[in-house]
């Protein structure tokens, strides 16, 4: 494999640029960190040509113990190596969506959102315990600080919520940390995942990284922090928080919870699905009647992690393979409508969706791609909406019936609030005059949200590109789980696992 | 004559601190800088002279004192600490008709007095070491003498202080009526023999009590606030890190050395002062409005987590109260040090928290720097301050004591509320009056060492100070 420390290039690169751009001006500054994110970019292309997946399990790896216990250890696998193609894809968008909106303070700003990168990147790829343990918590003090300084009118009660809230989640974590470390003898986190925990234990640790994750997911009902925080971070702010930042919690879901703990992820699963259940139906109702677009969206935003969720603790390959998907799917699409509402709120300064109507008569561009974005995350076939939540459908229902008739209602409900959203915003005639003399997007707009749209197709269309990667590593996860997986009421009595066996060998 | 030697770090300190007293006395204030830079030579020669075997020599003087690694350990933070205490006042009492050089003599008696200390293996060292330590931080704490508040400080200090000597008094004449000895290892093989009386028991609390009012751990932090807020900030700035070491130290060494038999007498003693150092000092900073007395919550705060670090006991707790106190003083100082420069345009001090309104955009840097201080004290990674937290929660989980660690960890998240209000007007208002620009480049330097050692790249010194406080703390077992 590659000689080069790929990993830690990728995660130094924008923490060098990060320090440059504070001792620039406001125009260096934005340069310099488009230059950084694209490197950035080309870096992990190089990472997934050279990712072989049939290789090892853990690839790239690099180990340099500090002492103490602690290590610098990275590597991935191919569900890390997906999560961070993701990351370093929508960074470059983000600082091309911020180029004209951020007006102050701009190299703090492009400092924040670098050293943002570069931890979110170290959450995917560490491979220590508490390595992993300070990325995730480190991310915190730049998303307070770019919510704080550069949001809405009310953003310091959201910067406030949204730290302590996901502060509060972490802690315990920690301290089941130390206890795993204290048994198992190793702050590895391969070795731990393949460490079998006394099943007493496994359910308090499980209940302390759910804590976690739960919270950063979020999943009902401790997802109140994010509609604020959402509403109140400037768009790439919101971008970078729906986009990356809510995958940290599915990507803890099946790193940690479900490898390391498996008979308490068992024994909490219906816990899960009451859960996502509840999250799935009335996140989905409270959405409908948002007034404000970015509320409206982060709301979905809950409702589509229920998927992820429900995907995850089916316990299945069909289930966390559309898990996976429904997190990328969600990462690109939660991430445009972001930016389609930034769009119209450069020009309006408003987020009500009542100010706004008609804008296909004189935005066309925008109101095509809002369009295919709008149904990607309704989930019409041949975007990436459809692949993740159809696969994590039919792994729920491998589950429990019942668990996917709540979940498919979610699909429903989500048609119904994102085609009103749309049908309010785009049709229709104008209902305020400034909402008229709009213009369609400019160059750089187009460039924002034109890549974004061909991922989205190119993984509705051809999701193998994206499921390729991962699909050893989901075996593993099945093989360990498959003595805990529920064993489903629904009969499969027409040739039972004849499609399951084959998937994948026939490629 | 070798045991001469392995108090050499304390011999220079009184020598070179007499004359330094006559060099004041004589030269007046013209001396005052010539003093301050003697002393802090003075300290940094002790510093040095901790290296080497005699300092390692074990007990001395009939086991009235020891020299050993831990006691080094704890003499290599406070010395420096010291040192950084009277540069910190450079510049700082110039102004005042009535300053004169006896600040930086005060100091090294003080901290001759915290060396006994944290040496001490006998109840009579360790009363003679914290009177002499405690004697001259009255003195220092009412240093600005035609200020009220610096004469209401150092009064309330001494009262206070005075009735705290005496219930420590008190309990270890208890202790000594029970048992028939002073010295540390004839208390533990008393309390070894038998289940410990109550008047032991007494003793033990009383004494506890006593140390407990030096650290300024709940529920003798009383004074705490106001001395800090009263005392002239650079002395505040000493307050807050060398004796604060000496007293864990010390609480540290005679628990585990001369009560380490009755561990689960004094451990709930230690577990409540803990869990309520750290609550307490958490709540009470919300409605703080002035930064030193923000500060001073702060310490009682972090006093809290290294007294979790010695309730779990065994040498792994003792390690991580030692590697706890390290950074907490690089912290700490450096928090200080910014305060220090919050002046106003005639060089007047300004405390109001609300002064800083708006800082990073007057003054990136300085701001820059009080946010890293304030995240790491709130233990937020990646900075430095968070591993310390660690080090006491690993040591806390691994002697069992999982619901003391969970407990403790909600305080953190319940303290990181004011730090990050700290955080939010230096950050997200709008600015207020700038301060003026201070010309002190040795100060300057301080804090960016400060601000650079509980940065991320503080991680790489984890190996080295684990490595010391390892063995520091195998000295106590």
């Amino acid at each position: 494999m590659a000689q080069l420390p790929l990993l830690s290039i990728m995660i130094a690169v924008p923490l060098v640029a990060g320090l440059l751009v504070l001792f620039v001006k406001a125009n260096g500054a934005r340069w310099i960190a488009l230059v950084a994110t694209l490197i950035d970019l080309a870096l992990g292309a190089l990472l997934w040509a050279g990712y072989n997946p049939d290789g090892a399990q853990w690839q790239f790896v690099e180990r340099l113990p500090i002492g103490g216990g602690i290590s610098w250890a990275l590597g991935i696998d191919g569900i890390a190596l997906v999560l961070i193609m993701l990351s370093v894809f929508l960074m470059p968008i983000c600082i091309g969506a911020s180029w004209r909106a951020i007006e102050r303070r701009v190299p703090e700003y492009m400092a924040a959102f670098l050293l943002m990168e570069a931890l979110m990147l170290g959450v995917f790829a560490a491979q220590d315990l508490f390595l992993f343990y300070i990325f995730f918590e480190g991310g915190l003090i730049p998303m307070y600080l770019i919510i704080g300084i550069w949001g809405g009118a009310e953003r310091i009660k959201a910067s406030y919520k949204f730290f302590l809230y996901t502060l509060l989640g972490s802690v315990l974590m920690l301290i089941a940390m130390l206890y795993m470390v204290m048994t198992a003898g190793t702050t590895s986190i391969p070795a731990l995942m393949a460490y079998d925990f006394p099943v007493d234990a496994q359910k308090w640790l499980w209940l302390a990284f759910f804590a976690s994750f739960a919270v950063k997911m979020p999943m009902w009902p401790v997802h109140t922090w994010l509609p604020d925080a959402h509403v109140q971070a400037p768009t790439a702010g919101s971008v970078i928080l729906a986009g990356v930042l809510l995958k940290m919690g599915g990507y803890g879901f099946i790193r940690f919870s479900l490898p390391m703990f498996p008979e308490g992820s068992a024994t909490f699963l219906p816990l899960v699905f009451v859960l996502s259940g509840i999250a799935v139906v009335y996140t989905s109702l409270v959405a409908l009647v948002q007034r404000d677009m970015k509320k409206l969206i982060a709301y979905s935003s809950v409702a589509h992690m229920a998927f992820v969720t429900f995907g995850l603790f089916a316990m299945n390959r069909q289930g966390l393979e559309g898990a996976m998907i429904v997190m990328l799917s969600h990462g690109l699409v939660s991430g445009a409508l972001f930016l389609c509402v930034g769009v119209v709120y450069d020009r309006m300064h408003t987020r009500e969706i009542a100010r706004y109507g008609g804008l296909s008569n004189n935005m066309p561009g925008f109101a095509l791609l809002f369009m295919v974005f709008t149904m990607a995350s309704v989930g019409l076939p041949g975007t990436s909406g459809f692949v993740g939540e159809f696969l994590s459908l039919v792994g729920t229902y491998h589950a429990s019936s019942w668990a996917a008739v709540v979940a498919t209602t979610g699909i429903i409900l989500g048609a119904a609030y994102m085609l009103w959203l749309y049908w309010r915003i785009a049709f229709g005639v104008a209902r305020t005059p400034e909402a008229a003399a709009m213009k369609d997007l400019d160059l750089r707009e187009w460039w924002l949200l034109a890549p974004i749209a061909a991922a989205v197709f190119w993984m509705g269309i051809y999701p193998e590109s994206f499921l390729r990667p991962i699909r050893n590593d989901i075996g593993r996860l099945v093989t360990r789980l498959e003595h805990v997986a529920p064993a489903g009421d629904s009969k499969l009595t027409l040739g039972k696992g004849a499609v399951h066996l084959d998937h994948g060998a026939t490629h | 004559m070798d045991r001469f030697a392995a108090i050499l770090p304390e011999l220079i300190l009184t020598v070179g601190g007499t004359v330094l007293m006559m060099v004041a006395a004589f030269a007046g204030r013209r001396g005052s800088a010539l003093t301050s830079w003697l002393a802090v030579a003075l300290l940094i020669g002790a510093t040095v002279a901790l290296i080497g075997a005699p300092s390692h020599a074990g007990p001395v003087f009939d086991g009235l004192f020891s020299a050993d690694l831990f006691a080094s350990f704890g003499k290599a933070i406070m010395f420096p600490a010291a040192a950084v205490a009277i540069i910190a006042a450079q510049g700082w009492f110039e102004r005042d008709s009535d300053h004169s050089s006896e600040y930086a003599v005060l100091i090294i008696f003080a901290t001759i007095g915290m060396s006994v200390m944290v040496s001490a293996t006998s109840l009579v060292s360790l009363y003679v070491g914290l009177e002499l330590q405690s004697l001259a931080a009255y003195v220092l704490a009412s240093y600005r003498r035609r200020d009220d508040r610096s004469a209401e400080a150092g009064l309330k200090y001494f009262v206070l202080g005075a009735l705290a000597s005496g219930i420590l008094l008190y309990g270890i004449s208890l202790l000594y009526g029970f048992t028939g000895t002073m010295n540390f290892n004839g208390l533990a093989a008393a309390f070894g023999r038998e289940a410990p009386t109550l008047g032991l028991l007494f003793g033990l609390v009383f004494v506890l009590a006593g140390l407990a009012f030096k650290a300024s751990a709940v529920p003798f932090h009383m004074w705490t606030p106001d001395v800090y807020e009263g005392a002239p900030t650079p002395v505040t700035a000493f307050f807050a890190s060398a004796p604060k070491v000496a007293a864990v130290l010390l609480a540290t060494r005679l628990c585990i050395e001369a009560l380490g038999p009755a561990t689960d007498a004094w451990r709930q003693i230690v577990i409540f002062a803990a869990l309520a150092s750290i609550f307490l000092g958490a709540v009470a900073a919300f409605g703080q409005t002035n930064i030193k007395r923000l500060l001073a919550y702060s310490s009682i705060n972090n006093v809290g987590f290294a007294l979790v670090g010695l309730a779990a006991a065994g040498p792994q707790g003792a390690s991580s109260v030692l590697f706890y106190m390290a950074v907490y003083v690089v912290m700490t100082l450096g928090a200080f040090l910014c305060v220090l420069w919050m002046r106003d345009k005639d060089g007047r001090p300004v405390e109001e928290i609300m002064s800083l309104s708006g800082l990073s955009q007057t003054r990136p840097a300085f701001a820059a720097a009080i946010a890293i201080f304030m995240f790491s004290l709130a233990g937020i990674p990646p900075l430095f301050g968070f591993w310390p937290k660690l080090m006491v929660f690993n040591a806390a989980v691994g002697s069992g004591l999982v619901a003391l660690a969970v407990a403790a960890i909600v305080g953190t998240v319940v303290g990181a509320y004011y730090y990050l209000k700290i955080v939010k007007i230096m950050y997200f208002d709008e600015p207020a009056e700038p301060y003026a620009r201070p010309r002190e480049p040795v100060q300057g330097a301080l804090i960016l060492l400060a601000a650079l050692f509980v940065s991320p790249l503080g991680y790489l010194l984890i190996g080295p100070i684990g490595d010391w406080s390892d063995r520091a703390a195998g000295a106590l077992f």
